[in-house]
């Protein structure tokens, strides 16, 4: 393959991403209008950005992967990852918004009225994003080391340095037109190599005719999963999306909670519509490119099979648009994250000056670089399925008692934060060191006991400590359940 | 396991670090018995140290759960078997034996508080007492002498201290006379805490929302010289600017939003254009991301008046106005910035510090407001000189959850 192609896809999507952030809010807003509605973000724009931020490398390249290695089973991701928008909406998401807290630290202070829970929180919450963006560094160092021949420590280095720059310089001042446009981006590079793909092979003249017959037989020979793993797997997926950094501070930009529903209403269906493709890469894989799976590059699949099964120069272009959106992917996940833990860090550490945030967004980004280039790239979408695992045992039952149970205490919820990030965190690391052949299925999905065990934890230790339930717990229920007057957009 | 050099490393710093915090602990354990020197002195030391831990549970005032831990420190400064803590409706904390007479004390205590003296009720006549007053029969062992002080606050008797001993001697009552005293004091601290409190709220209310009286007068004169000519826009003048009074004599509420505010900016904007006319030109340059965050109520308002009147009023020619508002972390940042006449820092610096009345007095009040409720550090930045404009910078945390917009 041509490494030009893999560089300069790279260099316009960073390119790109830069000018919008820096030039976007300077080109449609200048005049002295103050008709604020017309300075609102729509609902689509937002849900734009919302699926923008949350498409990551495990979308763009692992579901894909997996579904070449173990078929069917695999589609429970893409399933879990969209459905887990539904908790949100119902749940969650007009809450929360009404609660006034912009960071998940910043709610369980308000809520519980203390400053060790806020600590904790913090603490997890930072944990999440770091194991969160190390899968997103592990898919650069994929996507360069395949189509570039570049060393792979290239591209997590070049992710961490665009983003550093990006946040550093104030880049990040249209954050939401940046991250609309990497969806539409990634799923733009999703969509036209697939339908050249399909006109290929139903043309059947062209290079496709040249392609080895396809072999419908399962290329790895994987047993299918147990209803214990996939229970356990949509557990993770359905109530770790509630507790995602990056997530929920969407959902300021929209002026109230009404406009809040309607945008998560729309993400479910971009997401919907995103993931027909993965799948479809996960299927045509499987018929002409089985051998990946057997080498283990399976996460690879999105970026080699356009080249495989077009070639020529048009797909070599067609490879460059899959590069960008990949790219697209490790850089929107990534510098959302790091804008969320970067508030975190620098209200926590640095007392929220400028300077302070600067330097958070910097460590935010370095402390994962490091544990990446440290660790082997393991597949996509089950490393941050995971990750998912982890948030649904720490900061989901908080997040959901806080919200909808006045009995929570301080005292429960860091009973509950501690067991479930040493029991799930204790899985995960058993789960590496025994190795993937080794582990058993209750070690290697641990969501399907630690969420349950935390959520029990919590309740009981609340229960228990009745006493510390704050004073403040009433006025700020009766704010988090009450509708908002709407903000003032009308003149 | 693996023998990396790695986690040999590791653990040769964690037992490093175990050991130098056993030492560290250990002599300073050490240096604490050395220091402490007489009797005499360790006693005062005792006492002072009881009496300044009981402060600090008393420090918000009398009420179930600062008394509690009070009571222990107190109770042991007094050496007596049990002590309990009163307020004038009931037994707020009880520390030691006996606490079977709980339901009775309120009565024993009755003449204290409607005479404000300190009353002994001597061994012998506790168990009648006990009996008459609160129907509470004792075995026979519990046989206490007690001594009721008085807590006062001016000539008000807010609580009692009650101290129960086998006997009252004459070295205890003097003792629980005195500590009721202290108790006294602290309360009384409690209650100068709250009034401050109390008073820091009130200085921000009357801070808020003072339109200035010029505007008032300047509009309604720009709005009088449209009736002839232009009624149609008199109208509507007219009605933006009882649309703008009534946000700002609004009752309710010390926050608004961002949205809210830029709103009667724009109103506040469009009867100055009328006074005005083309000199003055505003451009707005706003993150979509921040308009809902919470602002203190009518804090950017008077920084555009102060830009309209200080920067373009006294300036030939037209004059700009850029307003931006950015996502910046966890804070918003909304910035005001004219090319007018600027200002002289140091006249500025003791207008912001209350020295001098200005014709600033709209900054210092935004100033005061936002480091009333953010802390000192967010107050308003202004970079200013004469004749180069003036750049007012505001930072807001994004996040509030104690205040309602």
């Amino acid at each position: 393959m041509n490494p030009v192609v893999g560089v300069a896809a790279f260099a316009a999507v960073s390119l790109a991403t830069a000018v919008i952030g820096f030039y976007g809010l300077r080109i449609s807003r200048t005049t002295g209008d103050f008709y604020v509605a017309s300075r609102t973000v729509k609902p689509w724009w937002n849900a734009s950005a919302i699926g923008g931020e949350y498409l990551s490398a495990a979308s763009f390249l692992g579901v894909a992967g997996l579904i070449l290695l173990s078929g069917t089973d695999a589609l429970w991701y893409p399933v879990g990852y969209t459905a887990g928008y539904l908790m949100l909406l119902l749940f969650v998401a007009a809450p929360l918004r009404r609660s006034g807290a912009y960071t998940i630290p910043d709610f369980t202070e308000a809520r519980l009225d203390s400053r060790a829970v806020r600590r904790v929180t913090s603490l997890v919450v930072v944990l999440v994003g770091w194991l969160y963006i190390v899968p997103q560094l592990h898919g650069a160092a994929l996507a360069i080391r395949i189509t570039t021949g570049l060393p792979a420590w290239v591209g997590p280095v070049a992710v961490v340095g665009v983003v550093c720059f990006t946040v550093v310089a104030g880049g990040m001042r249209s954050i939401t037109f940046v991250q609309a446009f990497q969806y539409w981006l990634k799923l733009t590079a999703l969509a036209v190599p697939i339908v050249f793909m399909l006109l290929a092979l139903g043309g059947g003249d062209s290079a496709a005719a040249e392609l080895p017959p396809p072999s419908t037989a399962n290329p790895t020979a994987l047993a299918p999963a147990g209803p214990y793993q996939i229970i356990s797997l949509l557990v993770a997926l359905l109530f770790g999306t509630l507790g995602l950094p990056h997530v929920l501070v969407r959902f300021y930009t929209n002026p109230d909670g009404q406009s809040a529903r309607r945008t998560t209403l729309i993400v479910l269906g971009l997401l919907s519509v995103f993931y027909l493709f993965p799948t479809a890469y996960g299927m045509l894989g499987r018929a002409f490119a089985p051998d990946l799976a057997r080498s283990g590059q399976a996460d690879a699949l999105v970026l080699l099979l356009p080249g495989r099964m077009i070639g020529g120069v048009a797909g070599d272009l067609l490879t460059a648009l899959v590069v960008a959106g990949a790219f697209g992917a490790f850089l929107s996940t990534t510098s959302g994250l790091v804008v969320s833990l970067a508030g975190v860090i620098s209200q926590d550490v640095f007392g929220g000056s400028v300077r302070g945030f600067r330097l958070a967004a910097v460590v935010s980004a370095m402390v994962p670089l490091g544990i990446a280039s440290m660790t082997e790239s393991q597949a996509l979408a089950g490393s941050v399925g995971l990750v998912f695992a982890f948030t649904a045992s720490t900061i989901c039952p908080v997040l959901l008692l806080g919200i909808w149970w006045r009995g929570l205490t301080d005292a429960g919820a860091i009973a509950g934060m501690v067991t479930g990030g040493v029991l799930c965190g204790s899985a995960m690391v058993a789960g590496s060191v025994l190795g993937a052949a080794q582990t058993p299925s209750w070690l290697a999905q641990p969501a399907a006991w630690t969420v349950p065990a935390a959520f029990a934890v919590t309740i009981l230790v609340s229960r228990a400590t009745r006493g510390r339930v704050p004073r403040t717990m009433t006025r700020l229920m009766t704010r988090l359940h009450t509708p908002e007057r709407p903000l003032a957009t009308e003149r | 396991m693996p023998d990396s050099p790695l986690l040999t490393a590791a653990a040769v710093a964690v037992i490093a670090l175990a050991i130098a915090a056993v030492v560290a602990v250990g002599l300073k354990v050490l240096r604490s018995f050395r220091d402490l020197g007489t009797d005499a002195e360790r006693a005062t030391y005792q006492t002072l140290h009881a009496a300044s831990r009981a402060g600090q549970h008393l420090r918000t005032g009398l009420n179930p759960a600062g008394a509690a831990k009070a009571s222990k420190q107190l109770r042991s400064l007094l050496g007596c078997d049990a002590l309990a803590i009163t307020d004038t409706t009931g037994v707020l904390a009880w520390d030691g034996a006996g606490e079977e007479l709980k339901p009775a004390l309120m009565g024993l205590a009755s003449k204290v508080f409607e005479g404000g003296h300190l009353a002994v009720i001597p061994a012998g006549e506790l168990q009648l007492l006990a009996a008459g007053d609160g129907g509470v029969t004792l075995a026979p062992e519990v046989e206490r002498a007690v001594v009721i002080a008085p807590i006062k606050t001016g000539a008000r008797v807010v609580g009692v201290v009650a101290a129960f001993a086998p006997a009252a001697g004459a070295g205890l009552v003097r003792a629980t006379g005195e500590v009721a005293d202290w108790v006294a004091t602290q309360v009384e601290l409690a209650e100068l805490d709250a009034s401050r409190t109390l008073l820091m709220e009130a200085e921000v209310r009357a801070l808020r929302a003072q339109i200035s009286p010029h505007f008032i007068y300047n509009s309604l004169n720009a709005i009088a010289s449209f009736i002839n000519t232009d009624p149609v826009r008199a109208r509507e003048l007219v009605v933006e600017f009882a649309d703008f009074t009534r946000y700002s004599f609004r009752r309710h509420g010390d926050f608004t939003t961002l949205a809210e505010e830029l709103r009667c900016i724009d109103r506040y904007l469009l009867l100055e254009r009328a006074r005005f006319g083309d000199r003055v030109q505003v451009s707005l340059r706003i993150a979509p991301e921040v308009l809902s965050t919470v602002i203190p109520f009518l804090s950017l308002q008077p920084l555009v008046e102060n830009a309209v009147r200080h920067g373009l009023e006294a300036k030939e020619g037209p004059g700009h106005i850029s307003i931006t508002a950015n996502d910046s972390g966890a804070f918003a940042e909304v910035t005001i910035e004219d090319d007018g006449v600027g200002m002289d820092p140091d006249q500025l610096r003791s207008v912001l510090a209350g020295h001098s009345d200005g014709d600033h007095v709209g900054l210092r009040n935004v100033d005061a407001r936002l480091r009333q409720v953010y802390g000192d550090e967010n107050g308003l930045v202004i970079e200013t000189a004469p004749g180069e404009g003036t750049l007012i910078t505001m930072r807001v945390p994004k996040s509030q959850p104690r205040h309602d917009a």
